[in-house]
């Protein structure tokens, strides 16, 4: 009997199996039918658009097919230079962000929880506020005769008014200021699920508090603290709004280049081609930087436990 | 810091160590003295404050005041990285951006030890946890076993002369478990360092130590070689957390001991005037009749029986209505004699196993 029910089990279907295997494939396409908007999405709003950018800079000013837009671009000296501007302001905003972020971060981590959600709320409070509205804030308190250089004078700190705003100045500090928070909420996002053992057992074994937190905790949270600079880093490559009212016109970004070749010489080919071209640059950061996150978590230093 | 014990264990003296949390006393006036080079353990249920104290030890946790002595030095006040203690943390807080290598020579590495002799050092007390040839992997290519090992050596590696142990093995399977208590067991016998173990499981109190410490609600109940432990408990608090006990109210009348009505001998007992008779399970045995002049006995009925695999439980009503529990090996002769569910049966105790329990309020 039962070798004769085995048999029939194996030269016959099996029990149930035509019915299990089209359940799960129904179940993979209704999944997948979930993500058709999302894609749809991305093809209409970045897919279109960016190819249509790219054909349109495939073309010279007579509107010919041409690589003008392109071979323009690494003769003139003063693209090279709006390149290197916005190369620049992203890498020293991100420095200063990295500088004044991660001692905050690292404080905010020790908090108990109750505290360190204040804080974060007051890291996030920015973000309710339009960045125009910012921006300009900024130009008032740093203008000529803003408050800081009121303040400063009348306190005898400095006799004359600080150039604190239409320079580099200015733009890094509205910048930084703009970007801390995209930096500060991975790092302590990453800083928190660092064990607290792992600094005990780091002064347990004889590290002194600073020992412990070069060794330990430092290389624990760059995971944390390198997906927070590519964020930054990217987010000022194309940054237009604070470098152009903070700038004063001295600190030219290439997203404020494509902004004025448009608006005084309606010149799509160019206008395309530039934003090709930096759109290119984010993307090999982002793709060198993937390399950097990888190999760092092949080498374990996943920050978890 | 000056140490005037040069063998490679060191006596910890601990006097009035008190921490409060609020108004809940973590530690309350703990005074305890553990001997150079013994293995002690420090058991309770969670929350009793042992694991506080193990804290305290290490200078993870200030106390609000009391007095920790390392041979003769006070070190209560001295900061964690200063006071060359050992430590097996109870996740491992193995550094995962570090190889198992790294993870054993970085006490050395920040020592100043020179690399030569360090990488002979790791290589060392890798051959001490069995694992040599285990340097170059990364931590989260190990099982939880060898992880265990790993944190053992890189405690011991610096070759302090105490070694503190918070529940190390809680997070392994039953059988590695056992194991690793022998292991550890005998890793202790050769290297002889003053050993401090934390554990909830009295099972791995008994096995491993020379002696436990048991504690509850900040307080130490009892301290005393694990047979003493389990055979005189000095409190109803302590036979009723190690091991399965029934305690049985007895009356004293004229120096005779008795329990409902009928005398006890309690030969066995250091308590001569507790005020409960206790019962373990494994002590009790089944009688035919109730005329055996050499035990003391119980009569009851016989209210559920439970086959363990090993052995097997029976649960008897007591006359007064208390349930005692009476465990037997499952052996073919044993079997055949368990009576059946609801007939009356007698127990025995031997006098040599009759203990009375102090009342904890005494």
């Amino acid at each position: 009997m039962a070798d004769s029910a085995n048999s029939m089990g194996n030269t016959l279907t099996r029990i149930n199996a035509v019915g299990l295997r089209q359940d799960e494939r129904r179940e993979r396409l209704a999944l997948f039918g979930l993500s058709v908007p999302a894609i749809l999405l991305v093809i209409v709003i970045v897919a279109i658009p960016v190819g249509w950018l790219f054909w349109l800079s495939l073309f010279n000013d007579e509107g010919v097919l041409s690589t003008y837009n392109y071979t323009r671009m690494l003769e003139s000296k003063s693209y090279f230079r709006i390149f290197r501007t916005t190369f620049n302001v992203s890498f020293m905003t991100t420095a200063l962000c990295v500088i004044i972020g991660y001692p905050f971060a690292y404080f905010l981590a020790q908090l108990p929880q109750r505290w360190a959600n204040i804080g974060l709320i007051a890291v996030l409070l920015p973000f309710w506020t339009s960045l125009l509205v910012r921006t300009y804030a900024w130009l008032v308190v740093l203008q000529r005769k803003g408050l800081v250089n009121q303040w400063g004078m009348e306190l005898g700190l400095w006799d004359a008014p600080l150039r604190l705003v239409h320079n580099m100045n200015g733009t890094l500090i509205g910048m930084a200021h703009i970007m801390l928070p995209f930096l500060v909420l991975p790092l302590y996002g990453s800083m928190r699920t660092i064990d607290q053992d792992y600094v005990k057992a780091a002064s347990n074994l004889g590290a002194s508090p600073f020992q412990a937190f070069w060794n330990i905790y430092l290389p624990l949270s760059l995971p944390g603290l390198f997906a927070g600079i590519v964020v930054v880093f990217v987010l000022c490559l194309g940054f237009f709004v604070t470098p152009a009212v903070l700038g004063g016109g001295r600190i030219i970004m290439v997203s404020m280049k494509i902004e004025t070749i448009i608006d005084l010489f309606f010149n799509f080919g160019t206008a395309s081609a530039l934003g090709v071209v930096l759109m290119l640059l984010t993307l090999l950061v982002l793709f060198i930087s993937h390399k950097l996150l990888r190999l760092d978590r092949v080498l374990g230093g996943g920050g978890g436990s | 810091m000056p140490v005037t014990d040069q063998d490679n264990a060191l006596p910890i003296t601990i006097r009035s160590v008190t921490k409060t949390y609020g108004d809940v006393y973590a530690l309350d006036e703990v005074d305890l003295d553990v001997q150079s080079g013994e293995f002690l353990t420090l058991l309770g249920p969670s929350g009793s404050g042992k694991t506080t104290l193990l804290m305290v030890l290490a200078g993870f946790t200030r106390p609000d005041h009391g007095s920790v002595l390392f041979g003769e030095s006070e070190v209560i006040r001295m900061p964690p990285h200063k006071r060359e203690v050992g430590m097996v943390f109870q996740n491992y807080a193995l550094f995962p951006h570090m190889t198992v290598a790294g993870n054993i020579g970085f006490p050395l590495r920040l020592r100043g030890i020179d690399k030569k002799t360090a990488r002979e050092r790791v290589e060392n007390a890798l051959g001490t946890v069995q694992l040599g040839g285990y340097g170059d992997r990364r931590i989260d290519q190990l099982s939880g076993g060898q992880m265990q090992r790993v944190a053992l050596a890189r405690a011991i590696v610096f070759e302090p002369r105490i070694l503190l142990m918070d529940e190390p093995l809680s997070a392994l399977d039953k059988k590695l478990r056992e194991h690793m208590q022998i292991e550890l067991r005998h890793l202790h016998e050769k290297l002889g360092m003053t050993t401090v173990y934390v554990t909830h499981d009295q099972r791995e109190a008994l096995t491993m130590s020379d002696r436990v410490a048991v504690i509850n609600d900040g307080k130490l109940m009892q301290l005393d070689s694990p047979r003493q432990i389990y055979d005189q408990p000095a409190s109803t608090f302590v036979a009723n957390f190690i091991g399965e006990s029934t305690l049985l109210p007895v009356d004293h009348r004229n120096g005779q001991v008795s329990y409902a009505g009928n005398p006890i001998d309690i030969k066995g007992s250091e308590s001569k005037n507790g005020s409960f008779l206790m019962l373990r399970p494994e002590r009790l045995i089944l009688l035919s009749s109730n005329n055996d002049s050499a035990y003391n006995t119980f009569q009851g009925k016989v209210k559920d029986i439970v086959y363990q695999g090993e052995s097997f439980l029976l649960y008897v009503t007591l006359i007064d209505g208390t349930d005692v529990a009476v465990r037997s090996v499952s052996q073919k002769d044993l079997i055949a004699a368990v009576p059946e569910v609801n007939s009356q049966i007698v127990l025995g105790l031997h006098p040599d196993e009759t203990v009375l329990i102090p009342d904890d309020n005494e």
